[in-house]
């Protein structure tokens, strides 16, 4: 395989002295699709923030690009603009929806941020909604403008919390749809949290199981899938673990 | 009765036919209040996102001293620019341009400044704390700097920095007991609408007071009028 693109080292993250992560070691390829799997309060958006580089990790570092991030060390803003997050919720600004997805390159200085605005809210379906205030908008649309806000800024890693959670299957259809292209195409990484085991089949190209903010398994799609070393990871795919 | 509308006619007259006396004072006290809100703005918004957006020792104290000077007596910090700027006072003694002199617009702007200031920072704090930290972590995945992140948390709460400016406004354009202290209300030189009334009233030239009452009452009603219009159009958009 490629050199990663992440590499994680003895990371351990706290909040008021309880520990909520602990991972040893994880590496993330360029051009993967990551499914972060795992019960509620296992650690998988905590997990995202860490890569987002939102918060330094308490212990440990994250090596990405060969750049350092740990605790007393913030990342350049340059190499940092190269990740986002498209969050469970869509946390819109309370501007218009072109405003919302034009946001990301407006910081960036992009020159030619009105085209791009365009074919991105086409690529979501959403162009004739442009000018609509952001807050008026359907939970779906919503997420699906999030979505191309991210998208727009053409990121090289693209960490997703839940983009479906509580949504319509037409919706849910369409964001699946639009991850694969955008990773097939642009050859962006992903990672991606879900609650839903047949996302990540459907999705990934790894997958990972985090339990109590461990990482228990990670494997291929299909090894996960078919032949689970850990039963923990048998129970949770085969949906017979309570959370 | 009689005499009540006798002034209210006389009143009208003299709002209508430009008074220049009245529109002497009516400048002045926009003038006055006008600086002084520009320059309580200046630092208070700022003051306000800080006090809102950063964690240090001491913050909690700032936040205290701030809310004590949004409910503080006017007239008590007249008396504080007044022995301020006395002769015999710590700034009276020094002779400089950028000091302004007792019973002069200068001693009025400063006052209403420290009155306007805590108004607009601790009007601007609430409001960028009602901002949705997600919002801030959302901004910054985005690739927002630092200061990208505070110019966003600053205009998701736009309404409520501009509730704060109108806040800080109305605190100072009907505040009497201040600019009379330290204004001295003379005639001509540091007369603002309300001194103006509490000296026309005293003088029983009623005509003058109840146009300027109009006027102050007109300009309190547009400013909130102002703000709610603003607010709206933020609100159903
Ligand atoms: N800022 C914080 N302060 C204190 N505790 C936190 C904070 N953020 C997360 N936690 C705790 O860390 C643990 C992991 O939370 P996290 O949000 O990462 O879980 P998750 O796997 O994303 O769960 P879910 O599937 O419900 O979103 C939880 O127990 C949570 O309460
Ligand atoms: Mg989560």
């Amino acid at each position: 395989m490629n050199n990663p693109i992440y590499q994680l080292h003895n990371i351990r993250q706290l909040y008021r002295k309880r520990e909520v992560l602990q991972v040893d070691q994880l590496e993330i390829y360029p051009g993967e699709i990551l499914a972060l799997v795992g019960p509620s309060g296992a650690g998988k958006s905590t997990l995202l923030r860490l890569l987002n580089f939102l918060e330094p990790p308490s212990e440990g570092r994250i090596i990405f690009h060969g750049t350092t991030f740990r605790q007393g060390k913030e990342m350049p803003t340059s190499l940092r603009r190269r990740v986002t997050t498209v969050f469970q919720q869509p946390y819109l600004l309370n501007r218009t929806v072109a405003a919302n997805v034009q946001y990301g390159l407006r910081l960036r200085k992009n020159p030619n941020s009105h085209a791009l605005v365009e074919a991105a809210l086409a690529q979501v379906g959403l162009d004739h909604l442009a000018q609509q205030r952001a807050r008026t908008l359907s939970g779906g649309e919503g997420q699906r403008v999030a979505l191309a806000r991210a998208l727009v800024t053409q990121p090289e890693v693209l960490l997703l919390d839940e983009p479906t959670a509580n949504l319509d299957p037409y919706n849910v259809g369409m964001i699946e749809k639009i991850i694969a292209e955008t990773n097939r195409e642009q050859k962006t990484t992903v990672v991606l949290v879900t609650h839903n085991v047949f996302q990540a089949k459907r999705l990934a190209h790894r997958v990972a199981l985090m339990l109590d903010g461990s990482i228990i398994e990670i494997n291929d799609v299909d090894t996960i899938f078919e032949s689970p070393s850990d039963p923990r990871t048998a129970a949770f795919i085969g949906g017979k673990m309570v959370y | 009765m009689n005499e009540m509308s006798q002034g209210f006619i006389q009143a009208i007259k003299l709002i209508v036919s430009s008074d220049p006396e009245l529109w002497q004072i009516v400048l002045l006290s926009l003038q006055v209040s006008g600086i002084a809100l520009f320059v309580s703005s200046t630092i208070g918004i700022p003051a306000g996102a800080f006090l809102a957006l950063s964690r240090f020792t001491g913050r909690r104290l700032l936040i205290v001293f701030l809310y004590t000077g949004m409910g503080f007596p006017p007239v008590v910090i007249g008396l504080f620019v007044y022995l301020l700027l006395s002769r015999s006072g710590p700034l009276g003694q020094i002779e400089s341009q950028l000091i302004p002199r007792l019973f002069t617009p200068g001693a009025m702007i400063l006052a209403q400044t420290i009155i306007a200031f805590p108004m607009v920072a601790g009007f601007t704090m609430a409001a960028v704390l009602g901002v949705d930290p997600k919002i801030r972590l959302q901004v910054r995945a985005l690739g927002a700097t630092r200061w990208q992140t505070t110019v966003a948390t600053l205009s998701e709460a736009r309404v409520g920095v501009l509730v704060a400016i109108v806040a800080g406004f109305g605190s100072i354009i009907s505040e009497v007991g201040a600019v009379m202290m330290v204004g001295g209300n003379i005639e001509n030189k540091t007369r603002v609408l309300t001194t103006a009334i509490v000296l026309e009233t005293r003088k029983g030239a009623f005509e003058l007071a109840i146009a300027l009452g109009i006027i102050l009452l007109w300009l309190t009603f547009m400013a909130n009028f102002v703000m709610l219009r603003l607010q709206g159009r933020t609100v159903d958009e």
